[in-house]
């Protein structure tokens, strides 16, 4: 007989320590770490050959900051982010043995080359709505409409279904690839490496 | 052989956050759904990276409803309409569009009003399925006009739990803001000149009074907008929190370190007898717990034990002193 009460346990409704290091963790990564994202790109760009690795070098640098801030949140956001995006890459070339690692030292230029990463989250609403309206105008023309009758006209996924005769799949199918390309292009990822979704 | 063979492919991981995101909204969701998503999330820090990106940019492209071509006629005023005049005009903007815009009722709306007294709650079922639960000394007026769902709330606070109809929505006019059901439930509480939307399951849109220099925007669950007669301002509270302020309906007002200064503003708002926090210092404990909202007696005590103040019981009054 096996016990499984451990994993059926109703959970309380008072938070428990992991669940507050969590909230802080993603409060923190929410604000401290996605603005430097564009930064964190043009470093893995600049010290990485092969351009069909970075996103997914981005995502392993987001979980080592990530599981670092659930333990105890870094002070230096800016700072943490690039020397672990540095230690990656460190690990990859000695795991893989093929790309070598051209300048990775190199962070102290190139955190001096992008001092405000934040700059763009004091803008007005008005550029702020422009910039958006530019990242939408980005998308390919199918994904756009679907994008902004879902965003802009507030219809639901059965309604733009039904507005555009198509299958409520395919509606999804859009807006999850609008979602993931939005990221791209508002988190700053630089234009040449845009993904293919 | 590297362990990089065993990852799971990262573009996976970011298809399945974006399809949590789109079922989230753009889907039927409700706390089953949002419960296999807190699952998911706590499955792997990649899991939640993944889903937090995503969902940061995500929330960005709301501002985007800016761009919808307007549902009514922006009027650029200098100073938002707030007195009754102003509720007038918006009203018989209303009739006026229900009309259809082919001629100019004159006559007055049809509407039905329900109130609560001080320290009253109640609740009303309507027709269609939706309910409205009223809080202390309340009053709202619900449109008698046919199909169209349109209530106004006067004064108080009430919790709105709507039943969705595309066709026509459900419309809360409050402080000549509007808030538009999307499906959902949400919590309204209107203050001398601060008004306070939180949204607790779905979603809804919140088109502030003043639509010449502020966008409308769409809210999701745990989203709360405060606005006053200059500035409009979204936060977030947690599901904890907004269960919380939710504890009236079922007669208790929930405190978490909140201060004396506060929890005596919230009792005053159910009782005759109104708590008097003698000075700064005083007001500036804080108290954790949940009280009966009509035992101010009681309420009285714990402070006086658990705090050590000295507490003063007269008829019409309480004074909180050290």
């Amino acid at each position: 007989m096996v016990e499984k009460s451990g994993t059926d346990r109703e959970r309380a409704g008072v938070p428990n320590a992991a669940e507050t290091a969590a909230s802080a963790a993603d409060l923190w990564f929410d604000s401290e770490v996605l603005p430097l994202e564009a930064l964190l790109m043009q470093f893995l760009e600049h010290n990485w050959r092969n351009p069909s690795d970075i996103p997914d070098l981005r995502q392993d640098v987001y979980v080592r900051v990530y599981e670092a801030a659930l333990r105890s949140v870094p002070e230096n956001p800016k700072q943490f982010v690039l020397a672990t995006a540095r230690n990656l890459l460190i690990d990859r070339v000695r795991h893989e043995q093929v790309v070598p690692i051209e300048s990775a030292a190199d962070l102290d230029s190139l955190g001096v080359a992008f001092d405000a990463p934040g700059a763009d989250r004091t803008v007005s609403a008005r550029d702020e709505l422009r910039h958006l309206q530019a990242a939408l105008d980005r998308l390919p023309p199918r994904c756009r409409e679907v994008v902004i009758l879902g965003r802009i006209e507030g219809l639901s996924r059965t309604e733009i279904a039904a507005r555009l005769r198509v299958t409520e799949h395919t509606v999804s199918r859009y807006l999850s690839q609008g979602i993931c390309m939005l990221a791209d292009i508002l988190h700053g990822e630089p234009a040449n490496i845009r993904r293919q979704v | 052989m590297s362990a990089d063979h065993k990852r799971i492919d990262p573009d996976d991981i970011n298809a399945q956050a974006a399809q949590w995101i789109e079922r989230r909204d753009f889907g039927t969701w409700n706390s089953g759904e949002q419960a296999r998503l807190d699952r998911w999330l706590t499955e792997s820090a990649a899991h939640r990276v993944a889903f937090l990106r995503l969902n940061s940019s995500w929330k960005r492209t709301e501002r985007l409803i800016a761009l919808r071509a307007p549902s009514k006629p922006s009027v650029v005023e200098p100073k938002p309409k707030r007195n009754i005049v102003g509720i007038a005009v918006l009203t018989f903007a209303f009739v006026a569009m229900v009309a259809g815009g082919v001629a100019l009722r004159l006559s007055v709306p049809q509407y039905k009003t329900y109130a609560t007294a001080l320290g009253g709650h109640r609740i009303i079922a309507l027709n269609d399925g939706s309910r409205i639960e009223l809080n202390t000394d309340t009053r709202i007026r619900i449109s008698d006009a046919g199909a169209q769902r349109q209530v106004w709330l006067d004064q108080g606070e009430a919790y709105f739990q709507i039943k969705h109809n595309a066709t026509h929505p459900f419309t809360v006019m409050a402080s000549g803001n509007r808030i538009v059901d999307l499906g959902t439930s949400f919590l309204v509480r209107k203050e001398q000149s601060r008004l306070e939307v939180a949204l607790i399951e779905g979603r809804a849109r919140f088109e502030p009074s003043n639509s010449a220099s502020q966008h409308p925007t769409v809210l999701a669950s745990g989203d709360v907008v405060v606005a006053t007669p200059d500035s409009v301002s979204l936060t977030r509270k947690s599901q904890r929190n907004l269960a919380g302020d939710l504890g009236w309906r079922r007669g208790v007002l929930v405190f978490d370190y909140t201060t004396l200064a506060d929890a005596a503003a919230e009792f005053n708002r159910y009782n005759r007898q109104k708590i008097i926090v003698a000075d700064a210092d005083v007001a500036r404990h804080t108290v954790v717990g949940t009280f009966p909202a009509t035992n101010v007696e009681l309420f009285g005590h714990v402070v006086q034990v658990i705090l050590g103040l000295r507490v003063e019981q007269h008829k019409d009054e309480i004074i909180i002193s050290r």
